[in-house]
């Protein structure tokens, strides 16, 4: 039990820092994919793409095994300082996830119709003052649901960490299922907290789209 | 930094990645990936329209059934599935089962459900003056969903079906956990033989994953746009 407690510790953790993490990145990728200058769009476009196509497991193991070769030597050093399995799990996280983000965000952003911009420019807004005060305001809103979904499905995907060895609440399922046979019970557990933790979640998108989502359908 | 990559490990090993130890042992790699996808995408075709059926039948038992299986499955992670499958499947059944076919089945539940709404989504898409039409003509609510909103349905789902295939594709990476000889078991296993070209071997599965999932999801683009002129 008190394995199971300390697994869903390490889940919650993992998922909350690899999802501020996915979050920043998100954002920085989705302005970037609409900047008009070429070569930062043709780096987003190719960023998106590789790492939405490519499994989240092999990622992980990539970060894990294999980026000594490619990162520099004192980032090396500090993460071996941190714990560094945790710390290529969330790496390989908040990447995974930040792809998917930057799609939410720059499809909230492209829902607001073009006359608004237009609009506040034509009223004396400079174009980063619209996009600061016209456009972003709506647009976040719109996208609070799916950035909700994808912590959603960061949490579920944060249980391929066990793979290399973070003991987070799928690891420890599988420990009690090794260490005692009690495996129904284990994964009976686990089962649960995981659909709680998608309920609550999930119970949050409508609570939200049900608040704040309804003045904007009216357009 | 030392960046001196040394791609020799790749051919040496390229059969190896690409179909395991096939004609000597079981088939492995590349094409085992490819295989495991293909059948659970074909088996999660069939679930997904049954559990889709479920879902919009106007029986509630059947429904409700079929909506609390969804939402569960959808609620927790592929590899608790796999779990489940791997340690208790043998349990109900009293038997062993082979690993390609848990895994085959976890990966078929999982998609299932979420084909489910797929082809949800596809069957409310039809407009309703068909099936009223259909109905006036004298065909029976069973026929009307057959003949008539289903064909046109799944046309309707088709660039999501390829999506959820691409899914399927990276979710094999997830057999390796019960020991299942694909690709990235394929790759964890020469990593473990050759020790010093992790950084090679995982940034050439990823690219092998690339080409795969990219091919897929720029027909499900093109599809989309082809589907979305005609109607």
């Amino acid at each position: 039990m008190e394995w199971l407690v300390s697994g869903l510790t390490i889940t919650i953790q993992l998922s909350l820092i690899s999802m501020v993490l996915a979050f920043l990145l998100g954002l920085v990728l989705a302005v970037m994919k609409m900047s008009p200058f070429r070569p930062l769009r043709w780096f987003a476009v190719g960023y998106l793409e590789f790492f939405r196509n490519t499994p989240l497991l092999v990622q992980i193991f990539f970060w894990y095994f294999g980026s000594y070769k490619v990162l520099p030597e004192a980032v090396n050093t500090w993460l071996n300082d941190l714990n560094f399995e945790f710390a290529a799990a969330v790496i390989a996280l908040a990447i995974y996830t930040s792809a998917f983000i930057a799609e939410d965000i720059r499809s909230g952003i492209r829902a607001i119709p073009k006359a608004q911009m237009e609009a506040a420019q034509s009223s004396g807004f400079s174009y980063l003052q619209s996009l600061r005060f016209v456009i972003l305001p709506q647009a976040v809103r719109l996208t609070v649901p799916p950035l909700i979904n994808q912590f959603l499905n960061l949490t579920k995907n944060s249980s391929l960490a066990m793979t290399i060895g973070v003991m987070d609440l799928t690891y420890q399922a599988r420990q009690i299922e090794s260490y005692t046979f009690k495996g129904l019970e284990a994964f009976t557990a686990a089962t649960l907290v995981y659909l709680a933790i998608s309920s609550i979640i999930a119970g949050l998108v409508t609570l939200y789209s049900r608040k704040a989502l309804f003045p904007l359908k009216v357009h | 930094m030392s960046v001196d990559f040394d791609c020799t490990v790749i051919w040496t090993n390229m059969t190896y990645f690409l179909v395991g130890r096939f004609p000597h042992g079981p088939l492995g790699g590349i094409a085992l990936t490819l295989y495991l996808a293909l059948v659970a995408c074909l088996l999660s075709f069939i679930g997904g329209i049954i559990l889709g059926m479920m879902n919009v039948s106007s029986y509630k038992p059947l429904k409700y059934l079929s909506l609390a299986l969804v939402n569960a499955i959808r609620g927790i992670p592929l590899i608790m599935v796999i779990f489940w499958m791997y340690f208790l499947l043998p349990a109900f059944l009293g038997r062993t089962v082979a690993e390609n076919w848990t895994v085959i089945l976890a990966l078929t539940l999982f998609t299932s459900a979420y084909m489910s709404q797929i082809v949800k989504a596809g069957v409310e898409s039809v407009p309703k003056g068909q099936t009223e039409a259909a109905l006036s003509t004298g065909l029976s609510p069973r026929q009307v969903m057959l003949f008539i909103v289903l064909p046109q349905g799944l046309r309707n789902m088709i660039p999501s079906f390829v999506n959820q295939f691409v899914s399927l594709i990276k979710d094999t990476s997830l057999a390796f956990i019960v020991g299942v000889s694909e690709l990235t078991q394929v790759a964890t296993q020469i990593n473990n033989r050759t020790i010093i070209y992790p950084t090679e071997i995982f940034m050439f599965i990823a690219a092998v994953y690339f080409v795969m999932c990219f091919t897929f999801t720029s027909l499900s683009r093109r599809l989309e746009k082809r589907l979305a002129w005609k109607l």
